[in-house]
């Protein structure tokens, strides 16, 4: 899923200033499993700001929604027939909700209240941890089903480098796992360490960010 | 031979290697390069110039490089990919073997988290490895990646590190396999305080043949004191410094630490000179380069070969 973490409420309550009545709308999509920007959140979160501007005499209006979907233009229309009664919307979706937003609504003002992380998985309750970076050409078949460009900090393909530590940590945080050191372990468990052998030639990094911003158009589905 | 290398030469005679580090100031001043170089000439086949290590901005290592080979040594670039990508780094290439440049070491480079700029975007857009081959493509096939034709193509001795200390420890000798079929010529290891682990590793480095490709020079780096070597054993990842190696500097008094730390690097080479396999060493005197003639003296390595 893609993961977001709330700004800080200050940074919130600065961007928020200006305004009077506002739209604070949630995704019940990934921001809401990993408990950033769901229904539960934008309760908290319009009570937090409702607090902080009454604590400063300047109250605040705001409708609570929380959409199916912030990425889908669909879900986006519910909003449509009330946004002119306000001066802005705050979203605690991903980036991409923001600004479909943005796109869609274009004389409304859109603020961001999460940060976007990145792409990844629930390790346990309350841990979440990056898995993909969405390079657009995955090479999990030739590296145990671990990926060098997500683990790896330095996104090596011939790791792993000399700064492993001895209980097989990153040099950058002792907090990472040598990504590496968990692929040649992987490799070495499916009895597939052959594949370490070979050197894997430099990546086309075109299908990532790098080749610009990216589409995927099928024209099976988009008649 | 493939290069004007001066190293390439001493090593392709057979002769045991000296080659040495220095770091580039933290400024525009030449002359700290020079002062380094003066303290360095007639004790080494080459020298090595750092590209900001640690992440520490420096001047760059191709520029503190002319300013040797100006001194009349025969440098070695070091070049990062941490900072370029492949369109920078062909483009240094072809520059530093323009100024005349003969030996260049393929790294990744210390991440950016470590140094002054941890906010960096970082590169990666090649490996080390990728980077030897890189190399070995410009220098022997005369073409770029795109395939097209290099006009001049850049004549360098390829070298590249290997941490024989850093974990997965028996994958170390299959990475120096994997970087002696990118096409490197020549290696220098991480600093070696472990001898024993060491032999370990060039057991399996001669169990793969792999000695017999590739020249190994083999790393060294006095300690000035106890003080230092506690901490790069705890600091520095992949730095395997026993601790019989520290008490021995421990037990002397404080001023005679420095002279035990030389002591014990004049011992390692001696022992390490003895290993198959090892084709000459490399003395990285940290901030210390004035130290390095009176290592390679007492180490019996002098004089050092002419190269006509």
């Amino acid at each position: 899923m893609i993961m977001g973490q709330q700004k800080p409420i200050q940074v919130v309550l600065e961007m928020l200033a200006p305004y009077q009545k506002i739209v604070l709308v949630g995704c019940h999509g990934c921001v809401t499993v990993c408990r950033a920007g769901g229904q539960k959140e934008v309760e908290i979160l319009a009570s937090a700001i409702r607090l902080a501007r009454e604590a400063e005499a300047r109250p605040i209006e705001i409708r609570e929604v929380t959409l199916e979907r912030q990425c889908d233009p669909e879900y986006l229309e519910v909003m449509r027939p009330y946004l002119d009664d306000y001066q802005a919307v705050l979203s605690i979706a991903c980036g991409a909700g923001v600004q479909f937003i943005a796109e869609k609504f274009s004389t409304t003002i859109v603020m961001p209240g999460l940060d976007t992380t990145f792409i990844g998985v629930t390790e346990k309750q309350g841990v979440w941890a990056e898995r993909c970076q969405a390079c657009g050409d995955c090479v999990l078949h030739l590296t145990g089903g671990i990926c060098p460009v997500a683990r790896c900090s330095k996104s090596l393909f011939n790791g792993p480098c000399g700064g492993t530590t001895v209980d097989g940590r990153c040099e950058v945080s002792k907090e990472i796992p040598c990504g590496w050191m968990l692929i040649i372990e992987r490799l070495r468990s499916l009895n597939m360490l052959a594949n370490y052998r070979k050197i894997l030639p430099m990546k086309g990094w075109k299908t990532s960010r790098d080749g610009g911003p990216r589409k995927i158009v099928r024209e099976d589905l988009s008649q | 031979m493939k290069t004007e290398s001066r190293l390439e030469h001493i090593l392709d005679a057979g002769q045991f290697a000296v080659t040495t580090e220095c770091g580039p100031p933290r400024g525009a001043e030449p002359g700290v390069i020079r002062k380094k170089g003066e303290l360095l000439k007639g004790f080494v086949d080459a020298i090595n110039v750092t590209d900001n290590q640690t992440s520490v901005v420096r001047m760059s290592s191709i520029a503190s490089c002319v300013i040797l080979k100006e001194m009349g040594f025969d440098p070695i670039v070091q070049m990062v990919t941490r900072d370029r990508n492949r369109i920078a780094l062909q483009s240094d290439i072809l520059g530093a073997a323009a100024l005349g440049m003969n030996n260049i070491l393929c790294l990744s480079g210390d991440h950016q988290t470590f140094g002054d700029d941890p906010e960096a975007k970082n590169v990666f857009d090649l490996d080390s490895i990728q980077l030897i081959q890189l190399v070995k493509r410009m220098r022997d096939e005369g073409s770029f990646p795109s395939g097209k034709k290099i006009e001049g193509s850049p004549r360098m001795f390829i070298g590249a590190a290997e941490n024989p200390f850093a974990e997965p420890l028996d994958i170390r000798p299959l990475r120096l396999a994997k970087k002696v079929d990118a096409g490197v010529d020549f290696i220098q290891t991480q600093c070696i305080y472990n001898l024993d682990r060491f032999e370990k590793f060039m057991d399996e480095v001669r169990n793969l043949g792999l000695h017999k490709e590739v020249k190994i020079l083999a790393g060294v780096t006095p300690l000035k004191s106890a003080g230092m070597a506690k901490f790069m054993k705890k600091n520095v990842a992949g730095m395997d410094i026993p601790d019989a190696v520290i008490k021995r500097l421990a037990d002397a008094p404080k001023e005679e630490q420095s002279a035990v730390g030389i002591e014990v690097c004049v011992e390692s080479i001696r022992r390490l000179r003895q290993v198959e396999g090892v084709a000459g060493v490399h003395v990285m005197a940290i901030e210390w380069e004035q130290k390095v003639p009176e290592i390679v003296e007492k180490a019996g390595l002098l004089p050092r070969p002419q190269v006509v």
